[in-house]
């Protein structure tokens, strides 16, 4: 599988990462290493497998519906980029 | 200053030294040598005194625990309430944790101080520390080579002498590959044994965090403040923590442990392989009996991995985005400008590599073909490990294909710079405990022997690696810095 600077720019948009225009090419080249690597994977007949997503096949522990955090509100906007008036600020949205 | 933790509590009990003055010391040595080895990225040493002057008071007042009064440190990646907590990147630079992480927080409690945040891949993301934002952190063995990574700037640390213990994570091999580069004991423990509350996530599959010290002993008092249940995360696993320091003097005395044939075979450096041979037939001396494993499917172990991984990390970076806490880019002209270029900026070369490379394992027509057939690869190698375990209790293995090699040697190419942990990524996909001791020297440079235990095994791991360090002294051997 080779991935073309098209295909970069594709995905950089999903993952809204902005990539230079000059880096462009290199990630392509990268990427496609890379996958060449992951292709070994198809060696294997892996039907009837079933996928694993935790080591010790746990599920997802369930708790109490109650309220366990506390209030830490000014402690997050303190470190945050923008806010005015308790909420986070970022361009408008809507015109 | 290449103290224990061991020898440093028998000298605080002894009032050898107060825990103050031990501080200082280590204070003092990183001042002078941090400038050369860039393992810290923060030193606070306010706050370590402050802690000391506590512990110290404890220590009079009859009222020590643990590890009161013991200096450590901490990778970059654990959340320490008040403190810049930066995973080696641009994007968490100006990033204060509002938090403890639970280990931070369980270290905290057993009295230990902190000496400072260590350098480290960014989101633990390589096996050099090159990849960090603060500059790579070197080896003290050799400055001109690396310490390993992710966790290099705690391997680092301790085998310069700037720090007795220090925490890490490893996802891949991230305490296991620096441990053995610096010629230092480092564990990871069984997944879901220590909490990763505050614990910033790469691969949430298989991140662990666990311990570097200069001995399995100290290892095993570190991992016993850090392991145990935590219902702030959702993976932690409630299962009983034994007292490890109890176990280390068992006798291995007809221990069986199996040496996988794949790992023996081609692709390791035959100055290590001599090493590693000679450190097993120290195992033999003590008793344990060596028999074959074969791990069949461990081959594919670097194409499981970087998949499950990467798709991984692209969704939990995507929680970076310039909106909540750190970076955010100059003057946005739209939402979707500020998420692209706050990100862009933001993240490093290798972390948006891997982002790319994720997302797109993860797109609508690739997820059947690279994340579930991964995810059923993933399961036959686990399957190997639980055949392999009905013979054996422990399974010895290389940790590195090599010495720790040359700054700048394999930052060109990606593909090279993974196949470094050929023989440690296995692990996390199968999620067992493992752990790296010193194990000899080729070329002057510290080589590390893999020990990997059964689903929390951690004590016979420990009690494994203890007798090993009785028997021999290649954990003594110090790269100091003076």
């Amino acid at each position: 599988m080779t991935l073309k600077t098209e295909d970069v720019r594709n995905i950089a948009h999903l993952a809204r990462l902005q990539v230079d225009d000059e880096s462009i090419e290199r990630y392509a080249t990268d990427l496609s290493n890379v996958l060449v690597l992951v292709e070994q994977l198809n060696q294997l007949d892996t039907s009837g497998i079933t996928p694993m997503a935790h080591p010790l096949d746990a599920t997802q522990r369930l708790r109490d519906d109650a309220v366990n955090e506390t209030d830490l509100r000014d402690k997050f906007q303190n470190i945050a980029p923008d806010v005015k008036n308790g909420l986070y600020r970022v361009p408008k949205v809507i015109e | 200053m290449s103290k224990t933790i061991r020898q440093i509590q028998r000298g605080l009990a002894r009032g050898e030294f107060s825990s103050i003055e031990i501080t200082q010391d280590y204070l003092t040595a990183i001042k002078a040598h941090n400038p050369t080895i860039n393992c810290y990225i923060t030193i606070t040493d306010e706050l370590a005194l402050q802690q000391a002057k506590t512990a110290d008071e404890r220590i009079a007042a009859g009222q020590a625990q643990a590890l009161t009064g013991v200096p450590l440190a901490h990778k970059d990646i654990f959340c320490t309430d008040g403190v810049k907590t930066s995973c080696g990147s641009k994007m968490l630079d100006n990033f204060i944790a509002p938090y403890n992480a639970t280990v931070i927080e369980n270290i905290e409690a057993s009295g230990a101080v902190m000496l400072g945040k260590t350098n480290m891949d960014e989101f633990a993301m390589g096996s050099s520390t090159e990849n960090s934002y603060y500059g790579p952190a070197v080896n003290p063995w050799d400055h001109q080579r690396v310490p390993g990574g992710s966790s290099g700037g705690s391997a680092a640390a301790v085998a310069a002498g700037l720090a007795p213990a220090a925490t890490g994570t490893d996802t891949g091999g991230s305490i296991r590959q620096p441990a053995a580069l610096c010629g230092i004991t480092g564990i990871k423990p069984t997944y879901g044994r220590v909490s990763r509350y505050g614990m910033i996530a790469f691969g949430s599959s298989l991140d662990q965090g666990g311990a570097f010290a200069r001995t399995a002993e100290d290892c095993a008092q570190l991992i016993q403040t850090m392991a145990g249940f935590d219902p702030r995360d959702s993976t932690s696993i409630d299962h009983p923590v034994p007292n490890y320091s109890e176990t280390l003097d068992g006798n291995i005395k007809g221990l069986r442990i199996g040496l996988p044939k794949e790992f023996f075979a081609d692709g390791l450096d035959s100055n290590i392989a001599g090493v590693l041979e000679a450190a097993i037939d120290e195992y033999r001396k003590l008793g344990a009996e060596i028999v074959e494993v074969s791990l069949p499917n461990s081959k594919l172990s670097v194409p499981v991995y970087y998949v499950v991984a990467l798709a991984e990390c692209s969704s939990n970076l995507s929680r970076f985005d310039g909106v909540r806490f750190g970076y955010r880019c100059e003057n946005p002209k739209d939402l979707e400008d500020l998420y692209k270029r706050s990100r862009g900026e933001g993240f490093g070369e290798e972390v948006k590599r891997r982002i790319l490379l994720g997302t797109y394992a993860l797109s609508a027509g690739y997820y059947d073909a690279y994340y579930l057939k991964a995810q059923q690869v993933r399961r036959l190698i686990k399957q190997d490990f639980e055949r392999a375990f009905e013979d054996v209790d422990i399974i010895a293995a290389p940790t590195t294909p090599e010495i720790a090699f040359k700054l700048g040697e394999k930052t060109d190419d990606p593909v090279s710079m993974y196949l470094q942990d050929i023989y440690t990524l296995f692990l996390n996909l199968a999620g067992l405990p493992g752990m790296s001791i010193p194990a000899g020297f080729s070329q002057g440079m510290p080589v590390g022997l893999q020990l990997i235990a059964n689903y929390f095994d951690e004590a016979r791991l420990l009690n494994t690696a203890h007798q090993f360090q009785q028997a021999s002294d290649w954990h003594l051997q110090s790269a100091e810095v003076k």
